[in-house]
C-alpha cells in the first residue's frame, strides 16, 4: 500500500515535472490573426529633428502602431497560453532590444518574467530609454551612442509600453510572460504555439492597439488545432 | 552562579523584546533623523491638508487634482521624483520627508515647512500605507555622491561639453532655457504635457536647490518624467563637472560657478547673448 502511495507521487512528481517545461512533439495551436474594418492610417515618421536617424531610410518609414499585411492579416500580435500552463524559469540567453534608426526593433519584443533583457544603440544619437511600467517598477535611463548596453529584468507578468521622450515618435511593447508559450504574429498574420502538453488552455491574443482576446482549447496528444482571432479595427 | 545564568536569560529576553525598535521599523513607522513617525498620527493629518488634491485614497484623484498643472503625486503607484536611490527603486524615508517640507517648485504643491517635523514623518508614514510596493519592495540604496571638485573655469567647460555630448540639449535647449527640439512634445508617465527645466529663468530646481541635489537629479532621474537617470553613463568625477556648468546656465541667479564664468571671454560673451525669457517651467517660451 505503502510503496503503491509512494509510485503515485513519484508519478505525480514527474507529471508535475514535464508540465513545467514546452514537450517536444506535443500538441500544437496554429493559427493567423486578422482584422476587420479599416486600421488607422500609419503616418510617414517625421525624423527631420533627428538627421543622423532619418538619413537611413530612403523613405521615411510609417509609425508601428498598427502593422497589417495582405489579406487583412494582422502583425505584432502577443499570442500566448495565459492559463492551463504552469510558469517557468526564464531562459538563460536574453531577450534583446535594438534601437536603431530611431525605431525599436522589434516594435514588440516578448521575454519571460526574470528573463535577462538587454537594450542596446545602434545609433548615433542618445536615447533614453522609458519604459511605463504599471505592475513592474518603471525606470528612464539615458543610453547615448556608444555606451554599453543597458541590462535589466522584470519579476512580473506584463504588457509594458517602451517609449524615448527624446524622440516622440518612438513607440514599443515588452511583453514579459510568464512561461515559453508565446508566438508573435508574423506579416501574414500567423503564429505557432508547438510543443503543448495534453490538457485545457486558455489562449490570449494581445495587440497594443486593439487590447486582446482569449479562446479555449483542448489539446490531447500530438495534434495541431486551429485558433483564428479577430480583432475589429478602429480608424483612428 | 545559578543566579547569574538566570540573569543572562533575563538579558537575552530583554534584547530579544528591545529589537525592534533596534533599527527594525515596525509596521506605519518611519525614522528619519532621530524622529519616528507613526502612521497613524499621519492619517489625520493627511485628511486634513493633503486628501484634497492626493485624493481620499492616495490615488492623486483628489477633488482639486484635475484642475492642476503638474497632476498630484498618486501615492497607489508608489513612483516618485525627488529620490537619491537609483531610477526604479523606492526613494528613502529621507527622500520623502525632504520632498514634504521642501514643495515642488513651481507646482502646486507648497512646502509643508510650518508643520513640525515630527508631523512631516507622520505624513510619510501615512503616505507609504497607499501602496503595497512599500510590503514588496526595499527602497534602492541611496547613490554615493562624492565630495565636490573644486569649481574651475576647466571643470565648467569640461561640463559644458557633457552638455553637448549626452544632448542634455535636446529637451533643455542650448542655453538651458527648455527650448530644445524635443521640448513641446514631452509628456510625463499621465500623458500629461510637462516642459523641461529652464534653467535661465529659475534659481531653485524641482529636487531641491543645492549643487549637492543638482548631481542627485541628474543621476537618479525623475522617475515618472522624461528627465532619464545618467548614472550608467556620467563618471563620478564628471558628474561634478556638469553641475558647475549647469549653475552657469542660471543666468538670473548668483553663484560661484556664474561668477568665474563670467570671467572669461567665452563665458561673458554667452550669458551676455541671452535674453530672459518666460518661467522655470517653461511657460511662456517661444517653441
Amino acid at each position: 500500500m505503502r510503496t503503491k502511495q509512494a509510485f503515485m507521487a513519484g508519478v505525480a512528481i514527474l507529471a508535475a515535472a514535464t508540465m513545467t517545461s514546452a514537450v517536444p512533439g506535443g500538441g500544437t495551436v496554429s493559427g493567423k490573426v486578422t482584422y476587420e474594418g479599416t486600421p488607422a492610417k500609419q503616418k510617414p515618421i517625421d525624423m527631420s529633428k533627428e538627421p543622423s536617424c532619418a538619413k537611413q531610410y530612403a523613405a521615411p518609414p510609417p509609425t508601428e502602431t498598427v502593422v497589417t499585411g495582405p489579406n487583412n492579416a494582422l502583425e505584432n500580435v502577443v499570442v500566448y497560453i495565459s492559463a492551463g500552463a504552469p510558469d517557468e524559469p526564464p531562459p538563460s540567453q536574453a531577450a534583446v532590444l535594438a534601437q536603431k534608426g530611431c525605431r525599436y526593433l522589434p516594435h514588440v519584443l516578448a521575454f519571460q518574467v526574470n528573463q535577462e533583457l538587454k537594450i542596446t544603440n545602434e545609433d548615433q544619437t542618445s536615447h533614453n530609454i522609458h519604459p511605463l511600467a504599471k505592475i513592474n517598477r518603471e525606470w528612464n535611463k539615458s543610453q547615448p551612442p556608444g555606451t554599453p548596453p543597458i541590462s535589466d529584468k522584470y519579476d512580473k507578468m506584463e504588457f509594458i509600453p517602451v517609449k524615448c521622450n527624446v524622440h516622440p515618435w518612438m513607440h514599443g511593447t515588452f511583453a514579459v510572460m510568464k512561461n515559453s508559450h508565446y508566438s508573435i504574429s508574423g506579416a501574414d498574420g500567423g503564429f505557432t504555439l508547438p510543443d503543448l502538453p495534453p490538457g485545457k488552455y486558455t489562449v490570449t491574443a494581445f495587440h497594443e492597439s486593439y487590447g486582446d482576446q482569449t479562446q479555449e482549447v483542448s489539446i490531447a496528444g500530438s495534434e495541431t488545432k486551429s485558433v483564428n482571432f479577430v480583432f475589429k479595427a478602429k480608424p483612428y | 552562579m545559578r543566579a547569574n545564568k538566570s540573569m543572562q536569560w533575563m538579558f537575552l529576553a530583554a534584547a530579544l523584546l528591545a529589537l525592534p525598535s533596534l533599527g527594525i521599523a515596525q509596521q506605519g513607522e518611519v525614522h528619519v533623523g532621530k524622529v519616528t513617525g507613526h502612521s497613524d498620527a499621519g492619517k489625520q493629518l493627511y485628511y486634513r491638508f493633503c486628501w484634497g488634491c492626493h485624493g481620499f485614497h492616495g490615488d492623486g484623484n483628489g477633488e482639486n487634482g484635475p484642475y492642476l498643472n503638474i497632476l498630484p503625486r498618486n501615492f497607489v503607484a508608489a513612483t516618485f521624483k525627488c529620490r537619491s536611490t537609483p531610477t526604479g527603486t523606492l526613494p528613502t524615508d529621507e527622500d520623502l520627508y525632504d520632498s514634504v517640507g521642501r514643495g515642488f517648485n513651481n507646482s502646486n504643491m507648497p512646502a509643508w515647512n510650518s508643520l513640525t517635523k515630527q508631523q512631516r514623518a507622520d505624513m510619510v508614514a501615512f503616505i507609504k500605507t497607499f501602496s503595497p510596493r512599500w510590503k514588496t519592495d526595499k527602497p534602492g540604496d541611496p547613490i554615493h555622491v562624492p565630495a565636490e571638485s573644486a569649481v574651475t573655469l576647466d571643470s565648467i567647460k569640461h561640463g559644458k561639453e557633457l552638455f553637448t555630448k549626452l544632448e542634455c540639449w535636446k529637451c533643455h535647449g542650448q542655453e538651458g532655457r527648455g527650448d530644445g527640439p524635443s521640448a513641446p512634445t514631452l509628456t510625463d508617465s499621465n500623458d500629461q504635457p510637462i516642459r523641461p527645466y529652464n534653467f535661465a529663468a529659475g534659481s531653485r530646481f524641482k529636487c531641491g536647490a543645492t549643487n549637492h541635489d543638482l548631481y542627485k537629479i541628474f543621476m537618479t532621474g525623475l522617475d515618472g518624467t522624461p528627465m532619464p537617470s545618467f548614472a550608467d553613463v556620467i563618471k563620478p568625477e564628471d558628474a561634478w563637472d556638469l553641475v558647475h556648468y549647469l549653475r552657469t546656465l542660471q543666468v538670473t541667479t548668483k553663484s560661484p560657478e556664474l561668477a568665474l564664468w563670467m570671467t572669461s571671454k567665452e563665458g561673458a560673451e554667452i550669458v551676455k547673448a541671452q535674453k530672459i525669457t518666460g518661467t522655470p517651467t517653461g511657460a511662456g517660451i517661444k517653441q
